[in-house]
């Protein structure tokens, strides 16, 4: 098979299992269509792991192949293409694993379903759509896949589409999401302007030219095209990584089934952001305001999001604003120009949280689709596979030493430390003391759901769907096919960082990929100090953020473990704060009485007032009854039907016809 | 062109012929008549393939002109998306029209032979009769198979756009008058004075601007779609209003260059407030068939956006980088616009042949009962949203690359549209398909039979072609495009020496 086969063959199977699964779901059945999609993403894992083993023992270079024109129109070729270097074989690796585990995971979680062809069929389609993001070597395709993750995201957080929360979720996704693409797609129309090309080689190669180049938008506002290329991209991402101010979207997306929130909503689409901003490194590199403007939204996210997390009773939505937050941090790494940082961190994300996710989803099914913490508690005994691999997602998530996400959090704290941008300073603090809270909330969600005493009970004729606080059957660990894709991401979630730090991030294959330039390399400032993984964890023990997360744990452990009322206590002392964060700042709020609102009221006014009022009544009637009076008196031509009428035009047009046709 | 046999004239006469032949079988038969009208529409469409095949994309530059019916890059595409709907919309009435069944049909075929007519004429006095006669099947259709206030809307549609015509009609003679022939192509090259342009230009928007529709011109057409029957709908907004851009094109263009280049802030603000304006009304529509019908005009903002956006290029721009993007992208989206609209009006004609409601509050949870209808009905949704991957995608994203090249602001409010189209489209989908069964109709509502599975299966293939590979439907036009934009950058006036 020739490489360039190869890679067709990673996207292409998913899709075509996508519509197999959707079209023929009456022809494949249930295990026909599960079998088909797994197998398909199964091949695209492997295959993208072999390309993956290329770069990194075969020998095999970038790879930037076109694969169709799609068009060419004055002159700019509109290609679909792959650019196969270092980063987008490694996010191929990563989307492929994570994928297969949730395709797998599936069969449990969705066993019940009415609807299960239909979200195998939806979650190939998506892998389709991510690899398709991620393989891009244009931007057009960038945008292609940018859109259709979008979509397919949207089908899945609307997948139950009768109950109202999930369609509205939906929605809301889709919209907030597109508020985000409205910029990307100006950034996409600059580049195209700046440069004449869509192609990111050759928009990378010219970028250096353009850096002085400015341009006034707004009379009297001087700005640089790099920085307004770079903010506007950004705006896309702030999108799809769910970063404030347009982050809204993704606690409501935890209305879709948990596979999902998994790898969309944890794992991979929403770190599409993330990793367009890496790709797009070279131009970022050029605009220390973007990236100043990045750092600040990053870091903004990263600590009001865990904030908000702390006091989420609902399990996957304190998983969600987890990942808010751990997105902020990627978001804070890329303004401070450590994309290989935050790449790295991706991946470890993608892992560790991709886990804390499917174990969620295994105590929802065992507890009959309760998703309240407040109503579990003690469930350690009964899913003790749950439990533990929860416990590793946990550690690696707040940063444990040795587990995969303590070499990627720690490294971008110290590379934010390493970083003169202006912003640096706020940021650092902010990614400290995020470390506190994320351990905080992390143990509370651990303590509340599997440890304590049971805080529901069993009561067989409760029915299909009882009240809150009672199951029907005691809770039991869930089958393999749920419990086996725990394991498997466990596994990387404990040794990924360890084992890839040094050849990946410090040894500089990773940024291979990330153009930086030399004075801005804080990636390269950290790894200065870097003698192993083994050193750094070591070196850990006396830093701050080791402190900082004991902190977190100790908290968490008295206030959950020791003196339970204490928690109470507190939100009695602090109503006020309290109030804020249950209400999430009250952003939902804000944006339903400004722009839904508004929206409406404007839509509504231009209709009945413009449209129907001037245009319409005034204008348009008006004149007509104007006419009417003047022609009352020829009235006595017109017999009024309409047969009679439109005969008589026919004829007339005919005839002048005819006699056109002879004249000529 | 590759034959001589008068491929044009028999796509006119053909499905004309058609018509009358049907109106003859009579009342009595209507299996006869739909069958018929099948086998017409189905051999204009096959015939029209010829002229695909046989049309020349390196040299369509030069006309392929027979004694005064001609095409080029900007025809031949939409003469095929005209035939393409012709058996289409024959299908699509084939048990719904019940009542006069061979006149029904009669007026599709007629109208089909007009409108062929009007993108293949090159005679100024030709096209003006093909343009009005085809208002008459289209009052007909909305008049005898339309809705309760169809008397209101018939007059309403027919008054506009006639007095609109009016106006280019006195712009034809003084032509005529002038330069001695009704060949639009002598008067491409038929110098002109600015201010002569300058009225020409006003006469020829006022004739175009209203078939379109552009903002504030546009009231005839919520009220026409909302009347007209299913099939009246759908050729109406998949092609009649083509007829609007294409006159721009073929009239205002390349006749009247320099008043084009002096008013085109005119008509790029009516386009933008066309999409944006236009954009908050649909979303706030009670009536799905008003809310597409308002859709359509945000739609049509970008084709006029598309094809004037070349003079700011111009003027904007050293490179001139961007023009025929903007007109090619112009095009695209008449192509997009044709299919998604065409399917939207054929997807609410599904619902209203089953529950005879148009309003979206009388539906929710449709996807319970009807799933094969939901999937397609929301990718046409989601076309109509600009998703890319379908033709919806191909001609905004164009035409708001080309704007930005001229201006940021017109590619700011051009974008505008990626969030106002997903928002009234996606609402919509919310309300009527999605959400769990609403009432008893709902329950009871049956999905769609083979013969609708194949109306709307065909255009989704279409429009996911379109989307995935716009290459051969952009190939068609380049040459012509070309040929424009090098003809509208030369002054007319200064070859007039005025």
């Amino acid at each position: 098979m020739s490489l360039k086969l190869i890679l067709v063959l990673i996207p292409i199977l998913p899709l075509a299992a996508a519509a197999i699964a959707g079209l023929l779901r009456q022809q494949v059945g249930r295990a026909g269509a599960h079998w088909i999609a797994i197998l398909a993403v199964a091949m695209s894992f492997f295959l993208s792991a072999w390309v993956l083993y290329q770069h990194m023992y075969g020998g095999l270079g970038t790879v930037n192949i076109s694969i169709y024109t799609w068009m060419v129109s004055d002159g700019i070729h509109f290609e679909i293409g792959f650019l196969i270097d270092h980063l987008s074989t490694l996010m191929m690796t990563v989307v492929t694993f994570v994928s297969w585990m949730v395709h797998i995971y599936t069969i449990g979680y969705m066993a019940e379903d009415p609807g299960y062809q239909r979200f195998f069929s939806y979650i190939a389609l998506f892998t389709f759509s991510m690899l398709m993001l991620v393989m891009s070597n244009n931007f057009l395709q960038l945008f292609f896949g940018w859109e259709a993750v979008g979509l397919v995201s949207y089908l899945l957080i609307g997948f139950w589409f009768k109950r109202e929360s999930a369609i509205f979720a939906g929605l809301k996704a889709f919209l907030v999401n597109r508020v985000g693409d409205f910029g990307f797609l100006l950034g996409i129309a600059a580049v195209l302007y700046c440069f004449g090309s869509m192609d990111y080689a050759e928009v990378f190669s010219k970028a250096p030219d353009i850096t002085g180049d400015t341009v006034t938008i707004i009379p009297g506002f001087e700005w640089r095209w790099i920085t307004l290329i770079c903010v506007c991209l950004f705006i896309g991402a702030m999108g799809k990584s769910a970063q404030a101010p347009l982050h809204v979207w993704l606690p409501d997306s935890m209305e879709g089934p948990t596979p999902i929130s998994a790898l969309i909503h944890a794992a991979t689409m929403v770190t599409a952001g993330i990793f367009m901003v890496s790709r797009m490194s070279p131009l970022f590199e050029l605009s220390d305001a973007a990236l100043s403007f990045v750092m600040l939204i990053g870091a903004v996210t990263a600590i009001s999001m865990g904030l908000v997390g702390i006091v989420q009773n609902d399990i996957k939505r304190v998983i969600a604003y987890s990942t808010l937050s751990q997105l902020g941090y990627m978001t804070v790494a890329l303004g401070v120009s450590a994309y290989s940082a935050a790449i790295f961190h991706l991946m470890t994300h993608a892992f560790f949280k991709a886990l804390l996710f499917l174990a969620a989803g295994s105590v929802i099914i065992a507890l009959h689709h309760q998703q309240d913490m407040r109503f579990m508690g003690g469930l350690r005994k009964q899913m003790p596979v749950t439990w533990i691999t929860a416990w590793i997602g946990t550690l690696a998530l707040i940063g444990f030493p040795f587990m995969s996400g303590f070499y990627s959090k720690d490294t971008i704290i110290e590379a934010v430390h390493a970083s003169s941008r202006w912003g640096a300073g706020v940021a650092y603090w902010a990614v400290l003391i995020g470390v506190l809270i994320t351990s905080f909330y992390s143990f509370r969600l651990l303590y509340l759901t599997f440890h304590g005493q049971p805080r529901y009970t069993v009561d067989v004729g409760a029915g299909d769907h009882p009240p809150d606080g009672i199951v029907q059957h005691t809770p039991h660990e869930s089958p393999l096919v749920v419990t086996v894709p725990l394991v498997l991401l466990a596994i990387p979630s404990v040794v990924i960082g360890y084992l890839t730090i040094d050849p990946v991030l410090f040894g500089g294959w990773l940024s291979d990929s990330l153009p930086v330039l030399s004075q801005n390399d804080t990636v390269a400032a950290v790894g200065e100090h870097f003698d192993g993984a083994v050193a750094m964890a070591k070196h850990a023990l006396s830093t701050a953020p080791f402190w900082l997360m004991i902190s977190g744990f100790v908290l968490a452990t008295f206030i959950y473990r020791i003196r339970p009322a204490v928690a109470d206590q507190l939100q009695q002392k602090l109503p006020g704060l309290h109030r804020i964060l249950e209400n999430k700042f009250y952003v939902d709020e804000l944006y339903q009485k400004t722009f839904v609102a508004r929206t409406i009221g404007i839509g509504n006014g231009l209709w009945k007032k413009a449209d129907d009022g001037l245009i319409d009544g005034w204008l348009v009637n008006g004149s007509a009854r104007l006419m009417n009076n003047l022609s009352a008196r020829v009235r006595v031509w017109q017999s009024g039907y309409l047969f009679h009428y439109a005969f008589a035009m026919i004829v007339g047009l005919i005839g002048i016809l005819a006699i056109w046709v002879m004249l000529k | 062109m590759a034959s001589n046999w008068p491929i044009l004239s028999l796509l006119i006469w053909l499905p004309i012929f058609g018509g009358l032949i049907v109106l003859v079988a009579g009342d009595q038969r209507a299996p006869l008549v739909r069958l018929l009208a099948l086998v017409f529409a189905g051999t204009t469409f096959i015939l029209s393939i010829f002229l695909y095949t046989a049309f020349d994309t390196s040299t369509a530059a030069t006309f392929g002109v027979y004694y005064y019916l001609g095409v080029d890059g900007f025809s031949v595409p939409l003469i095929l998306l005209t035939t393409f709907f012709g058996p289409l919309v024959v299908i699509a009435g084939w048990t719904s029209i019940k009542d006069k069944v061979h006149q029904y049909m009669a007026s599709f075929l007629i109208m089909e032979g007009l409108m062929v007519g009007v993108f293949s004429a090159l005679d100024a006095m030709l096209f003006y009769v093909f343009f009005e006669a085809m208002l008459i099947p289209m009052f007909l259709v909305i008049g005898m198979w339309g809705g309760p206030k169809r008397v209101y809307a018939t007059i309403k549609f027919f008054i506009y756009t006639f007095l609109g015509s009016v106006f280019m009609l006195i712009g034809l003679i003084y032509l005529f008058i002038q330069s001695g022939s009704w060949s639009i192509l002598d008067w491409h090259q038929f110098p002109l004075s600015l201010a002569v342009q300058k009225w020409l230009f006003l006469g020829f928007l006022a004739a175009f601007s209203v078939k379109i529709p552009m903002w504030p011109v546009h009231t005839w057409l919520p009220d026409a779609h909302v009347e007209a029957p299913t099939g009246g709908s759908v050729i109406l907004a998949a092609i009649m209003l083509k007829i609007g851009g294409y006159g721009f094109i073929r009239f205002s263009l390349p006749i009247t260059p320099d008043a084009s280049a002096a008013l085109d802030w005119l008509i790029i603000t009516l386009s933008l407030i066309a999409v944006v304006y236009i954009g908050f009304v649909a979303l706030v529509q009670k009536d799905m068939k008003k809310l597409i019908a308002y859709s359509s005009i945000s739609h049509m903002g970008f084709v006029t956006l598309g094809m004037f956006i070349a003079f700011a290029v111009f003027q904007n721009t050293d490179s001139g980088r961007g023009a025929a993007l903007g007109v090619e992208g112009a095009m695209v989206q008449m192509i997009s616009h044709g299919f998604v609209s065409g399917a939207l009006f054929l997807c609410v004609g599904v619902l209203y042949d089953r529950l005879h409601s148009r309003m979206i509050a009388d539906y929710g949870g449709v996807a319970n009962t009807m799933p094969w209808f939901a999937a397609l009905a929301v990718l046409f949704f989601m076309a109509n949203s600009g998703l890319p991957g379908t033709s919806g995608f191909v001609g905004e994203f164009m035409v708001i690359l080309a704007a930005f090249q001229a201006n940021f602001w017109y590619a700011f409010f051009a974008a505008m549209t990626l969030i106002l189209g997903a928002a009234y489209s996606l609402w919509l989908v919310k309300r009527v398909i999605f959400g769990d069964v609403a009432n008893n109709e709902v329950a009871m509502l049956e999905d769609i039979n083979a013969r609708e599975a194949l109306v709307l299966g065909t255009i989704a293939v279409a429009v996911l072609f379109v989307g995935l590979w716009p290459q051969p439907l952009v190939d068609l036009m380049h040459a012509s495009v070309e040929q424009l934009l090098q003809h509208i950058q030369q002054p007319k006036f200064s070859v007039a020496g005025i």
